[in-house]
């Protein structure tokens, strides 16, 4: 497994456990206690705001941790540059990932359209992003291993 | 990607080229050295300009640095 493989591993997981690690959070913190709170739409607004500072912070230290990590065990530095295999790569991860997004957008709109509780929606939105995220990086491993 | 036959004698070229190393040549081209090894593979097919390049540096035509196989003989490399 070369770097930009290691590298793409390293941030699944990182989007796994800050995912995991948040959706605890917010249950046990939050809805455990006041389940009136699953469908204040203010609180999710915030939920959500709140998860993207964290999320980029995150993978910002990991990456750097694992950047330290690689110099001093391979003496090698990650790749800095982004060539047009990355782009290409980028590019068809991406539209995987939109579809996924747009799938879970549409189904968050039938439960609405259900007449499903407004958590409903929340949910489906946010795990079809979650999911989008995780295909598109299995997907990007998948294509620097096997080919593009 | 199976189904395209396109091949390359970018390792050969190398060798001739005094052992130039993966690293050297990605170097040159502006890629990264993962990019030359999947190039190498026959994993990744390069871009017209990227292709252009490595010919230059080897100072080879193009068809003798890839060649395309569609079961005719119209298209095989020059020897």
């Amino acid at each position: 497994m070369d770097l930009k493989e290691r590298r793409i591993l390293v941030s699944l997981l990182c989007t796994l456990v800050i995912f995991v690690w948040y959706s605890a959070h917010i249950y046990i913190n939050y809805f455990a206690d006041n389940p009136g709170l699953l469908n204040d739409f203010t609180f999710w607004g915030k939920a959500f705001l709140m998860l993207i500072p964290i999320s980029v912070l995150a993978q910002i230290i990991i990456h750097i941790i694992f950047a330290i990590i690689t110099k001093i065990t391979t003496r090698e530095d990650l790749p800095s540059k982004t060539d047009e295999m990355d782009r290409l790569i980028e590019l068809k991860t991406m539209r995987v990932a939109h579809w996924i997004f747009i799938s879970g957008f549409v189904g968050a709109m039938a439960a609405l359209a259900l007449g499903m509780q407004p958590w409903v929606f929340f949910v489906v939105l946010t795990l079809s992003g979650f999911v989008a995220s995780v295909i598109s990086e299995v997907l990007s491993i998948i294509y620097y291993r096997r080919g593009v | 990607m199976g189904s395209v036959k396109i091949s390359n004698n970018i390792r050969k070229l190398r060798f001739f080229a005094g052992e130039m190393t993966q690293q050297q040549l990605a170097d040159q081209t502006g890629v990264t050295r993962q990019t030359i090894v999947a190039i190498e593979n026959g994993k990744y097919f390069p871009t017209l300009e990227l292709a252009f390049k490595i010919s230059r540096i080897f100072n080879t035509p193009l068809e003798e640095v890839f060649s395309y196989d569609d079961g005719s003989n119209q298209n095989k490399p020059i020897s």
